[in-house]
């Protein structure tokens, strides 16, 4: 090995060393899409060789539609070994829901729901000021793990998402209380993966990690993975609030002042339908969408989500406490 | 912007107050990765903060505490593409009691960013730093010199601190140092080459970033250590063959191909590879970092742990030598009874002996009997069950290993083969 020393006129310092010498490619590369499939497949078959009773949160939503095309590919020709798990604000888009149940029907997979009405009715949640229901799935979420005794729970959470998401591990200690620390998380080397806890506790594994926005929707051209439709540009009833267009639904009713037009939109992210906007696109295909989420200049969160706009650090609270 | 184009880990490293998250905010912005509502955010806090700019920390110091503080706790992984490539970073604390996230970020990192303020040159965290980037075999380091615009004589400066850097580089054996002035607060020399340091004629951060070579893990030995036993018995996919066996696993290193003759590690029984899946395709070969599903010939036992791998594979050993860094609050004393983790195998191990602890400051290694939070040392051990360990200078993932409490399942100790 040789280190030369920076000279002021030939810039950066150069070495040379037995580093350097790469051998023979000759396969064909693999695309960044081929190595984050490879991690996926990897923390999923990981997380199921290690622990008992793992489960995965499937909503509907893109980011847990493909989570659960990876599922499929790791355990093919051999059906996904562990149920599905929603847990249902009562305020989901109704396609969505169909979708979902579509999906559990064709893969064969045992769905799991909990419902965030049920807590409200019986008095264990009261409803907040605002409407929105996504603070609230911490406790039905939470109650759910411990029913099934489920001691993994896959979700589809990306790290660019969201500044706190950026900090969490890709398997992710909760305590007793579903609790998660983030100043005392385990250090997490090469592709060694520790799923490993004490009774009582669970992991949360978090297989998309690493994508992008960008990154799933080309992964979900590449494959020709099926969404709810309500990801492709169509004519909607909305209208304005906070800045966002929400549809005009049982769960999100106009008031005095807002007016309701009919407009060309899509949903960048689907959730509660009292506080995830749509956004103007005329993107009718994956491909348009692909093109128009490169060019895009607003996060997803930032375009669609009222509930990470409460405060700089409302994701981390509502992680601390348990969410997903 | 193509997704062809290959993907760079880097991690990033200094201590307090070096300006990392500057810098790691200033690459983001500067390489235009920041959405405008984000950064709408970033100026918002800023205003509030009463500072006159916006404060380009704020872009990766995520957590309450950090903001609160003004520092960074944990690490954050980040995500930006060039046209040539695009880039996971992951951005580490520069504590000394949070070296063990360094340790996180540099052992998947095939380039290591080390900050150092050019007015304070290089300090214990500085070598501290090189001598993980060189223990875990980080390709290549780049050493950013920071604030350059606030020392008299930038080029003596810059030259100095390269030196310094450049010496305990040796020492240790690192691959590849490349030294850049830099001031993350303007700019200079991160993303655009800087006009304010004409003195300097070679290449920006970013430059350097997008021409770095990465290694191809495919080289080297086939190696797939084996997650699950697929078996769909009954309840198997439609189209495919109800009496299928097939061993799923993430390649370490090498290619497999349909027909190589491979043998079943730590048994050493040999059978050829009879198929080869990735979900639902029947593809011909397989290249590391691939997971896939393997099928062999024979109906040889074959369960979780095993490791299907290349025929010239060294056999697998109870006993070995090791370098630890120890990474847990309670220290590691000779005879301790621990969990080893190497690829999908878990087994009891005995630390027999505790050969020396690694002097950061003089490079050298003493005797001792306790490896404390952060420290790094040798160790003798000896495991339950063989493992098919390899060198760690030889292959990262064959050499690599974690000790765990076998309590609480707690990650106690990064672990390296010797060798």
């Amino acid at each position: 090995m040789t280190i030369t020393l920076a000279s002021a006129s030939s810039g950066a310092v150069t070495t040379s060393s037995a580093y350097a010498a790469a051998g023979s490619a000759r396969h064909t590369p693999l695309t960044q899409l081929d190595l984050l499939e490879a991690e996926g497949i990897h923390v999923i078959r990981e997380v199921a060789g290690e622990l008992e009773r793992p489960v995965l949160l499937f909503s509907g939503g893109k980011d847990s539609v493909v989570m659960l095309h990876l599922a499929v590919k790791a355990f093919w020709p051999a059906p996904i070994p562990f149920p599905v798990l929603h847990i249902d604000t009562g305020h989901n888009f109704p396609e969505v829901l169909a979708f979902r149940d579509r999906t559990v029907e064709q893969l064969g997979l045992r769905l799991v729901v909990e419902h965030v009405q049920d807590w409200i009715d019986d008095g264990r949640l009261r409803e907040r000021a605002d409407g929105t229901r996504n603070p609230l799935q911490t406790q039905p979420l939470l109650h759910a793990i411990g029913q099934g005794r489920f001691d993994g729970v896959f979700g589809g959470g990306r790290r660019d998402e969201e500044k706190a998401r950026a900090k969490e591990r890709i398997i992710s200690l909760r305590d007793d209380f579903g609790q998660w620390d983030p100043r005392n998380q385990r250090p997490e080397l090469w592709n060694l993966l520790n799923p490993r806890h004490r009774t009582g506790q669970h992991v949360r594994a978090f297989p998309l990690s690493n994508w992008t926005e960008l990154d799933v929707w080309r992964y979900i051209e590449r494959e020709g993975i099926e969404l709810p439709a309500l990801y492709y540009a169509h004519e909607r009833e909305v209208f304005e609030r906070d800045g966002m267009w929400l549809a005009v639904g049982p769960h999100s009713t106009p008031r005095d002042h807002e007016q309701v037009s009919v407009r060309t939109v899509r949903y960048r992210t689907v959730g509660d339908m009292s506080c995830t906007g749509a956004v103007d696109s005329p993107a009718a295909t994956v491909a348009e969408v692909v093109a128009e989420v490169a060019a895009s200049t607003l996060t997803e969160r930032g375009a669609t989500r009222a509930d990470d706009r409460i405060s700089e650090a409302a994701m981390e609270d509502r992680k601390k406490e348990g969410y997903f | 912007m193509t997704h062809q184009s290959t993907m760079l880990r880097l991690a990033t490293a200094g201590s307090v107050d070096d300006g990392k998250s500057t810098l790691v905010g200033r690459l983001l912005h500067d390489s235009k990765a920041i959405l405008a509502d984000q950064w709408d955010a970033v100026e918002r806090i800023s205003r509030d903060r009463g500072l006159t700019g916006a404060d380009l920390a704020l872009l990766t110091d995520g957590l309450r505490a950090e903001r609160e503080q003004g520092i960074t706790i944990d690490v954050a992984y980040r995500y930006f593409a060039t046209e040539k490539r695009s880039f996971v970073l992951a951005d580490c604390p520069g504590h000394v009691q949070y070296t063990r996230n360094t340790v996180t970020g540099a052992s998947t990192a095939d380039v290591v960013v080390l900050l150092v303020d050019a007015r304070k040159g290089v300090v214990e965290q500085t070598r501290r730093h090189l001598a993980v980037a060189a223990l875990l075999r980080v390709p290549h380091v780049i050493l950013a010199v920071n604030k350059i615009d606030l020392v008299d004589d930038a080029e003596a400066r810059f030259l100095e601190v390269a030196a310094g850097a450049a010496e305990v580089a040796l020492g240790l054996g690192l691959a590849d140092l490349r030294a850049i002035p830099v001031s993350a607060l303007h700019g200079d020399n991160v993303v655009d080459r800087s006009a304010t340091t004409s003195w300097y004629s070679g290449p920006s951060l970013l430059e350097v970033l997008e021409s770095l070579p990465v290694g191809e893990v495919s080289d080297g030995e086939a190696r797939l250590p084996v997650q699950l036993v697929i078996r769909p018995q009954g309840a198997v996919r439609p189209g495919a063959d109800p009496d299928f066996r097939g061993y799923a696993g993430r390649l370490d290193s090498g290619v497999l191909r349909r027909g190589d003759e491979v043998q079943v590690l730590p048994s050493g029984r040999r059978t050829r590879v009879a198929g080869l899946w990735l979900g639902d395709r029947n593809i011909e070969e397989a290249a590391a970092p691939q997971s896939v599903t393997v099928e062999l010939d024979d109906d040889i036992d074959v369960s979780r742990g095993d490791v299907i791998s290349a025929v010239t594979a060294a056999p697998a050993v109870r006993e070995f030598t090791a370098t630890l860094t120890w990474l847990a609050d309670t220290p590691l004393r000779p005879g301790a009874r621990l969990l080893l983790k190497h690829g999908t195998r878990t087994v009891p191990v005995i630390i027999r002996a505790l050969t020396g602890r690694l002097d950061l400051d003089a490079l050298e290694q003493h005797a001792t009997d306790v490896l404390s939070l952060n420290d790094i040392g040798a160790v003798e051990l000896v495991a339950a069950e063989p493992l098919p360990v390899l060198p760690y200078a030889v292959s990262r993932h064959g050499g690599a290993f974690l000790l765990l409490d076998p309590s609480d399942g707690n990650t106690l100790a990064a672990g390296l083969v010797a060798g």
